[in-house]
């Protein structure tokens, strides 16, 4: 079997694993970081969504060894221990979520969409989830806590929506 | 997904060398096609050649009224390129409407025209701008590259390198997207070059295609009134789920009118 070596939430990992095993695949059965989602697995819902070298994809689309030698960061990255990140805590303070399962993408492309542009307004908001489906909450609190998040990481308070 | 050889070649010398050695080779470029095709089981390749790490194949440059964009170049590099931009608009814009931004950041302009998919949207540009896609061993006019649903005239073993537009006076396209999946329902990309217009349609048939009886009425006047009268015919048009073929058929003219109103 090929082996494959990347860096995970700053750890370095190698492993053997078949050629077919996909990137989320690796990260929740091999890595068993299971905060990655599998939605739909057909690259619509966006529940997948990691950053591989800064960029967000879909790791239900990627193969494990399409990543090799890259950094990829899952949502386990984000938080300090205890003290969440800003984009977790305005996902808390806003309730941008309901039942959960989106949410991992959700906040890894709120933070790569406040990572390219930190001025984000609703509208920006709503077409950067084009590829992110939520089914419980309507997006509204989504949308708000993902501008508020993206102030929070600028350093300029999260409420302030 | 059947389990297969995974090769990372780092030339195009060692890509071809590649899929010649395989029995059953596939190219792979961002995999936003072609990973959920396998993940359905209907393509079993023995061997998949990716291209991520062949640096010949990235790249965009503007040169003496051309635009070349290197085959691995991600539509999210397109659709943020000033130099896109500068140079054909219309070009930046479609590739900003391609799927979603996750799937921009992968997905690429050499694997969406090799794949010839009928809602894709950059068939409608190389066609539209008559752009030249180049390949491992010749240049094929845009016009003669797509060729039916999902075919296209690269022969086997045959490796898109880059694809060249020419800058045009003006362009623009317009699309009517699947609210879910992004893919075009019916996309128009204008274009005017000198005397020059070029009016082709996505999503609508086949495989894209030009509508002539428009681009005889723009070269004459060049206004959305001069599309909205001109009858487009649904026979052989798609028809699904999503839209009808006569529903097509009315977006088909929507969508010319939009573009052409937007190309100024």
């Amino acid at each position: 079997m090929p082996s494959v070596s990347m860096t995970v939430n700053g750890t370095a990992v190698g492993e053997e694993i078949e050629s077919r095993t996909l990137l989320v695949d690796f990260i929740r059965e091999q890595l068993r970081l299971t905060g990655t989602h599998v939605g739909c697995d057909t690259s619509q819902c966006g529940a997948c969504v990691v950053h591989v070298d800064g960029i967000s994809v879909k790791s239900c689309t990627m193969l494990a060894l399409q990543a090799e030698g890259c950094h990829v960061e899952t949502i386990e990255s984000l938080a300090d221990g205890d003290v969440l990140h800003p984009m977790q805590e305005a996902f808390r303070e806003h309730h941008g979520l309901q039942c959960g399962f989106c949410t991992p993408g959700m906040v890894m492309t709120g933070v790569a969409m406040a990572q390219k542009n930190p001025n984000l307004t609703e509208t920006d908001v709503r077409h950067g989830l084009e590829g992110n489906f939520c089914r419980c909450t309507g997006y509204q609190n989504i949308v708000e806590s993902i501008v508020a998040g993206a102030r929070a990481m600028q350093g300029l308070g999260g409420k302030n929506v | 997904m059947y389990e297969f050889n995974f090769n990372r070649p780092e030339s195009i010398a060692d890509a071809l060398a590649a899929i010649t050695d395989a029995d059953d080779g596939q190219f792979m470029a961002g995999g936003q096609t072609m990973i959920p095709v396998l993940k359905q089981r209907l393509a079993m390749p023995s061997d998949v050649v990716e291209l991520a790490k062949i640096d010949d194949l990235r790249g965009i440059t503007v040169d003496g009224g051309w635009v070349t964009i290197g085959a691995m170049t991600p539509h999210a590099v397109v659709h943020n390129s000033m130099d896109v931009a500068g140079a054909i608009p219309a070009l930046a814009d479609l590739a900003g409407m391609i799927g979603d931004p996750h799937v921009r950041n992968r997905g690429t302009i050499g694997g969406s025209v090799a794949n010839n998919d009928p809602a894709a949207d950059y068939p409608a540009a190389v066609v539209g701008l008559g752009a030249t896609v180049v390949t491992d061993r010749r240049e094929i006019s845009g016009d003669d590259f797509f060729v039916d649903l999902f075919e296209t005239a690269l022969a086997e073993g045959e490796l898109i390198t880059a694809v060249r537009f020419p800058v045009p006076d003006k362009a623009a396209y317009m699309k009517f997207p699947n609210p879910a999946s992004r893919y075009a329902i019916v996309g128009v990309f204008v274009s005017q070059a000198g005397g020059e217009v070029r009016v082709a349609v996505t999503g609508a048939g086949p495989c894209v295609f030009r509508a002539e009886k428009m681009e005889t009425a723009l070269a004459a006047d060049f206004s959305a009134d001069a599309v909205g009268n001109i009858p487009v015919s649904s026979d052989d048009f798609n028809n699904d789920i999503h839209a009808s073929a006569e529903y097509r058929a009315h977006l088909v003219t929507v969508m010319a009118k939009r573009a052409v109103a937007k190309a100024g």
